[in-house]
């Protein structure tokens, strides 16, 4: 987890005439994620011409370019010049939000969705909590609960569809939640399911196909197009990349309490901005952890 | 001045040139699947090339009309009625209040576009008229067309449009794309592919196995993809990274290029169109060439692909080559 690691060299490779693919690392990691974002931050700040879409993910990037605006060779230049810039973290910060999201987990909408869809399960005699608990070596679902809600997780992507966000738990490796997708993907999800696939868990943004675990549901909307709740003044999507989450357990009557405010047109997320130490955060992530607590809820 | 759809076809919705900008929020770049198609249907009726038009999948709308409006009918061929009487395609048409459009079956590729003078006019969300039905985004109501929808047209543009190739000079009754230029819909294509991204995961055999095998598309064919069957790809063995999942065609979730072919499992290749899913889990081994995209829209379920491994400088000749393509065929227009 040391950030005092050489420069290396990221691979890149082109994805057709419109795509560069920056891979930070093969596998996942906190400190990969965090290169990325550093990496991210380096080239929206260069502000290069011909760049149309600029997309972090958990140990990637990729860029969409106009080849008529900028030679797809000096894109590459100038990228590798960044990444070798931005590949030592140092004391560097990176701008983020501590944000509250209420989920009811073991809720009925899920729990009526995984029945149906039992078939397509590893074990059709278990829910998708029991299953992840006993995966984890947990004695039972609140045990899961528990240590999925209490240390926070950190957006380390945003996609897949619109709005949805992949997240990783900022715990150590052999602390990582980890559990198999479905043997094959459901048709059908609810919105706002809380799933869980790998070490990933996601907030499925709208209701469609889903093959990640489902462990309950978020009680306010993430992604809002129609944009008629303030949280939605200045993008339609809750989350970005480099958010930190903190999922409150709440139960179905505050669950409700929450959808009438949604309804209402009063439901705002807590959302707490914070200068992410990224050194700080890979060098002790529960020490980390208690201070993103303190700032959540204004020591 | 409106469309009264009668019949909505099977997925007819609202597109234009897309929405770039919004992919690191999983919002697709989006667009006619087919782009020459509505570059070029809306310079016959004299609109910019960005105007909003319909894209008809497989089977198109009947419709009639409440104003005076110039059509083009491009992309598949298709037979187009006004009236019940035969159109011609690649050719702007007058339509007169009440008269009735209409369209026989496809007899080749698989999209058809309708440009109407002043464009289909429904809200630009985030800089694009697009539909992205599943993020309740743009186009009309978001969805597809229904029976009874009432679909607004704006107003028809005179002389001088922004950034269009001259348009309303040649446009207008009559004007109409030269045989011999009109794209031709083939039952096999060839779609040129820079290997990467993760190609480095297939085995010497798996990259023969992707270049020589005559890839049949299967049903699942849509705006987010294409998936062709016809062999099994090798990959070679690993202990997975951790967080990339158990399968070997298993990655950390990346980011995805539109053109990008996946490969879940190693068979049935995946190949992402303009309304792709942003990012997801699985090795993608190559990108079909921006170049190439039109072809592929065309592309009928049962038909033949192949992929031939070209370096990048060859796709970027072939885009040259394609953006040349396009202007000659506009720059041919004439009024007959």
């Amino acid at each position: 987890m040391s950030g005092a690691q050489p420069t290396r060299e990221y691979r890149c490779s082109w994805g057709g005439d419109e795509f560069l693919f920056i891979e930070i690392d093969e596998e996942m990691s906190l400190e990969a994620n965090f290169r990325a974002a550093a990496l991210t931050r380096g080239i929206v700040e260069a502000q290069l011409p011909g760049l149309t879409d600029i997309c972090p993910s958990n140990a990637s990037l990729l860029l969409r370019f106009d080849p008529e605006l900028i030679a797809p060779e000096e894109l590459l230049a100038r990228v590798r010049a960044l990444a070798a810039g931005s590949a030592e973290l140092g004391s560097s910060t990176l701008p983020s939000r501590v944000i509250e999201v209420p989920v009811w987990y073991d809720d009925p909408f899920t729990g009526e969705v995984g029945a149906r869809f039992r078939a397509n399960h590893q074990t059709p005699q278990q829910s998708d909590l029991d299953y992840a608990a006993a995966e984890n070596g947990f004695a039972g679902r609140e045990e899961f609960i528990r240590a999925h809600s209490s240390s926070p997780w950190i957006v380390t992507m945003v996609g897949f569809v619109a709005g949805l966000p992949f997240m990783y738990q900022m715990v150590p490796r052999e602390r990582q939640l980890q559990v198999p997708k479905y043997l094959s993907p459901r048709t059908d999800t609810p919105a706002l399911t809380i799933g869980h696939g790998g070490c990933f868990t996601a907030i499925y943004s709208v209701r469609g196909a889903g093959g990640y675990q489902m462990f309950g549901v978020a009680a306010a909307p993430i992604y809002e197009p129609e944009r008629t709740l303030p949280d939605y003044a200045d993008s339609i999507v809750l989350f970005r990349p480099g958010d930190i989450v903190f999922f409150a357990p709440v139960d179905g009557a505050r669950y409700e309490q929450i959808r009438a405010e949604v309804d209402a047109g009063s439901w705002r997320y807590r959302i707490v901005p914070h200068e992410l130490d990224l050194a700080a955060a890979l060098a002790d992530p529960d020490a980390y952890t208690s201070i993103l607590r303190e700032v959540l809820h204004g020591a | 001045m409106a469309l009264e759809i009668l019949e909505p076809g099977l997925a007819t919705t609202v597109q234009d040139l897309g929405r770039p900008g919004h992919y690191a929020l999983g919002i697709p770049i989006g667009g006619a699947l087919d782009r020459r198609a509505a570059v070029v249907a809306n310079a016959l009726v004299g609109n910019e090339p960005g105007a909003a038009v319909l894209e008809c999948t497989y089977l198109g709308p009947r419709f009639a009309v409440t104003v005076p409006a110039l059509l083009a009918v491009t992309g598949a061929e298709v037979q187009t009625r006004v009236n019940d009487e035969p159109q011609d395609s690649w050719t702007a048409i007058a339509l007169a209040p009440g008269d009735v459009v209409s369209f026989g079956l496809l007899t080749a590729g698989a999209r058809y576009y309708l440009a109407f003078s002043g464009g289909i006019d429904v809200p630009v969300v985030l800089g694009s008229r697009s539909t992205y039905a599943l993020g309740r985004l743009g186009g009309f109501e978001h969805r597809a067309l229904r029976a009874g929808d009432v679909v607004p047209l704006g107003t028809a543009v005179g002389g001088e449009g922004a950034g269009g190739p001259e348009p309303g000079v040649r446009a207008g009754a009559g004007a109409t794309v030269p045989p011999q230029l009109r794209p031709r819909q083939a039952a096999e294509i060839e779609l040129h592919v820079v290997l990467g991204l993760y190609d480095h995961r297939l085995s010497e055999q798996g990259r023969e196995t992707l270049l020589s095998t005559d890839w049949r598309l299967t049903t699942l064919a849509d705006r987010t993809g294409m998936r062709y069957a016809g062999a099994t790809l090798e990959w070679t063995q690993r202990v997975q990274p951790f967080g990339a999942g158990s399968d070997q065609s298993n990655i950390v979730d990346a980011g995805y290029p539109v053109g990008s072919i996946q490969v879940p499992g190693g068979t049935e290749p995946i190949v992402l169109h303009r309304d792709a899913v942003s990012g997801g889990g699985y090795a993608m081994v190559g990108t079909v060439v921006s170049a190439d995209l039109d072809l592929l829209a065309q592309a009928m379920p049962g038909s033949i692909a192949r992929f031939r491994a070209v370096e990048l400088a060859e796709a970027l000749r072939l885009r040259a080559a394609y953006a040349a393509g396009t202007r000659a065929i506009v720059d041919a227009i004439a009024r007959r």
